[in-house]
């Protein structure tokens, strides 16, 4: 039990310390990288919790592609990300003013018992056993059986992303070189080489006709 | 909380699963299986050949998507619901189905001179709106939140890829990015609600919402999810105060693809939104019916008012079809058999005369250019008299006077507000419906009085010809043959209601 505590105040502490980072650091490589140690250290909190299945999505997801691509946007187009923070201090005030009174009005109506989200009795109708199975397992026997019909369509929904980018960005362009196989096979060896008898001490004048 | 909740559903499904999983009924779903496979069939063979292709597969597509009605008719399917609830077949759906892939398949067949002519000619412009109408059709058959959602996304997303379509011009790119982002953010209210209305009901199903609403218990959790939901489809409706988007993009837009927006997605969106109110939350009809009387008469204002001052015709069009919103949305305040056949009705003819006003547009052709501005139809009764006629139908039709077509939807439409007790929503409709007249009106005298300018280019070629002919008779002669729209209107809404 200890030890599960000390693991989740680890991981929670470099989460929040890192996720301070990401906004606070001035290089924004730095912020990206920050960004990564976030998600992998919540990623230990959810393993913690016993959603492995969420933690290795977040893995895969989030620092696989997501921040990957994040770091290919700031890597690639030169933001001035000096330029972007110049108002910070002048909108300090007003921010933190916003913020309190966001604060204030959500502590109010969760205090004050105004709303009541109690959920009815007759939606809860079984408690489950998460011992039984696991998460990876549960998903994994519906994904494919009973909800195949939305996999499919997820399937498609993917394939017209993928046909949607390259409608709009690809340009055939004809100035590129490009290698041409058949081409290479179909030509000629007696019209590609020709060979040059040339004589001794004459290399070096030696012209081609 | 949430978390047991889940781990509850999960577990229920799992238990369903694994004791009594069997290979779904896929025959309800034929229509849909058919257009996916053909939709990857004819990727395949774009890829393949190039663009040169792209003609034939447009007209490929056109007979795919009419085949795809015959095969629903053929079916005719009645309640049948399969995929473990996540789909259903009804006579409702199979009627909106119907109009969904026929206003796709003109709006084809009528774009394809502007596609050859404006540079678009690539072979996935059919593909996409293929796509786009099999998301249409999975989203009108949707009994689950999620598969509604994954319906409403597989739509949008090939929308938004078409709106764009015309990549070198700023206009259509603008009009791409706006819908996307737009699109998006709607997206993000409807799964905010969708994620509220799960946790308060304990399902995604809509009979699992069903039951727990009709038990008496809605809760505070269901009904803001429940705005958020309402709030997303009026959004895809375009109905007044989230109609932001459509004059932008519906005038950026290649017009053939506004052409098939105002026809083919809003009559899938407003397909879903009846049969989520109509649906699950019907017991909560008391609380919705306020929602969609405020943004039906939002909508008639609006549409009546912004129209005026249009100079473009697209533009005009996008607020027309705004103001038509509203007028459907009259039907769907009443909420009774009789109010669901009168939206059912007025969707059919709104699909019709819109996509002969389109037609209209599309031949606005100037020494190759294609224009947009009204003014620039001044005459057309001089140099070109059937089509200044049938544009003349058109426009009357949409203003609603008898005897064309539109002033049956209307007719329909007001008759069930006041059944209901509606009688100031449909007094509020029909003085919008006057003041609409004018700018409709306005543009038959720029047609037939004033100066002639030089004239469209000519011939208009055959296709544009043959559905111009086409709508503008079904829109003339309405009155000679209502039944079959009015009788299977009627079955329609009949298999909706409980």
């Amino acid at each position: 039990m200890i030890v599960e505590q000390i693991t989740f105040y680890i991981f929670a502490v470099i989460t929040v310390i890192s996720g301070v980072l990401v906004i606070g650091s001035r290089n924004p490589v730095h912020s990206v990288l920050f960004l990564i140690l976030a998600f992998f250290n919540s990623a230990g909190l959810f393993v913690l919790m016993g959603a492995e299945f969420i933690a290795m999505i977040l893995i895969i997801v989030y620092v696989g592609a997501v921040a990957v691509l994040f770091l290919f946007v700031v890597m690639m187009l030169h933001i001035d990300f000096s330029k972007l923070r110049a108002g910070f201090t002048r909108y300090l005030p007003i921010g933190c003013v916003v913020g309190i009174i966001l604060l204030v009005e959500l502590i109010l109506v969760l205090t004050t018992g105004t709303v009541d989200f109690n959920i009815p009795k007759n939606v809860i109708s079984q408690i489950p056993n998460p011992e039984a199975i696991s998460n990876t397992e549960a998903l994994g026997n519906l994904l494919y059986t009973q909800y195949a019909y939305l996999f499919q369509i997820a399937g498609f929904i993917l394939l017209i992303a993928m046909v949607g980018a390259i409608v709009l960005t690809h340009k055939k362009r004809n100035e590129v070189k490009k290698q041409k196989i058949s081409d290479q096979v179909n030509r000629d060896p007696n019209t590609a080489v020709t060979l040059h008898k040339i004589e001794t001490k004459e290399g070096g004048t030696w012209k081609s006709d | 909380m949430i978390s047991t909740l889940f781990l509850t559903q999960l577990q229920i499904l799992i238990n369903e699963a694994m004791t009594e999983f069997s290979a779904p009924d896929y025959l309800p779903a034929l229509p849909e299986i058919f257009l996916g496979g053909i939709s990857l069939i004819l990727l395949t063979i774009g890829v393949f050949v190039g663009n040169r292709i792209t003609t034939l597969l447009t007209w490929v597509t056109s007979l795919v998507l009419i085949a795809a009605v015959v095969i629903i008719l053929s079916l005719n399917i009645n309640d049948q619901i399969t995929f473990g609830g996540l789909y259903i077949a009804d006579t409702f759906g199979t009627f909106m189905k119907c109009l969904v892939l026929i206003g796709g398949a003109i709006t084809l067949i009528m774009g394809m001179s502007y596609v050859k002519n404006e540079g678009m000619k690539r072979f996935e412009f059919p593909i996409l709106i293929l796509f786009a109408t099999t998301g249409m059709l999975l989203m009108i058959s949707a009994n689950d939140l999620i598969s509604l959602y994954v319906g409403l996304e597989m739509q949008s997303l090939a929308l938004y890829i078409v709106a764009a379509f015309k990549r070198e011009s700023i206009r259509s790119t603008e009009s791409g990015l706006k819908y996307f982002v737009l699109g998006a953010l709607s997206s993000g209210l409807l799964l905010y609600g969708a994620t509220l209305v799960y946790g308060f009901a304990g399902g995604t199903s809509y009979e699992a919402i069903g039951n727990i609403i009709e038990s008496g218990d809605l809760s505070l959790g269901l009904l803001i999810g429940l705005v958020f939901i309402a709030s997303a489809l009026a959004f895809k409706v375009s109905a007044v105060p989230f109609h932001m988007w459509t004059p932008d993009v519906y005038e950026g837009a290649p017009t053939p693809v506004t052409a098939f927006f105002a026809a083919a997605p809003k009559i899938a969106a407003m397909a879903v939104l009846i049969r989520v109110l109509i649906g699950p939350f019907y017991d909560a009809f008391d609380q919705w019916q306020q929602i969609i009387i405020f943004i039906s008469i939002a909508s008639m204002v609006l549409g009546a008012f912004a129209a005026i001052m249009q100079a473009n015709i697209k533009r005009l069009l996008a607020y027309s079809s705004i103001g038509h919103v509203g007028y459907a949305l009259v039907g769907l305040a009443s909420g009774n058999e009789e109010g669901i056949r009168g939206v059912i009705i007025y969707l059919s003819i709104y699909m019709v005369m819109t996509l002969g006003a389109f037609g209209c547009v599309l031949v606005m052709r100037k020494r190759g250019q294609m224009i947009e501005n009204i003014n620039d139809l001044a005459g057309l009764s001089r140099s070109n008299p059937p089509l200044a006629l049938v544009f003349s139908i058109f426009l009357f039709s949409m203003a609603g006077i008898p005897p064309l077509a539109g002033f049956f939807g209307k007719f329909y439409v007001f008759m069930s507000a006041v059944n209901a007790d509606l009688i100031g929503l449909a007094v509020i409709g029909v003085l919008t419906s006057v003041i609409g007249a004018f700018y409709y009106i306005r543009i038959v005298k720029i047609i037939y009085f004033d100066k002639p300018k030089d004239s469209f280019d000519k011939p208009i070629n055959i296709e544009i010809t043959a559905t111009l002919t086409l709508t503008g008779i079904i829109t003339a002669f309405f009155f000679a043959y209502p039944s079959p729209i009015i009788s299977g209107a009627a079955i329609a809404a009949r298999s909706l209601l409980p």
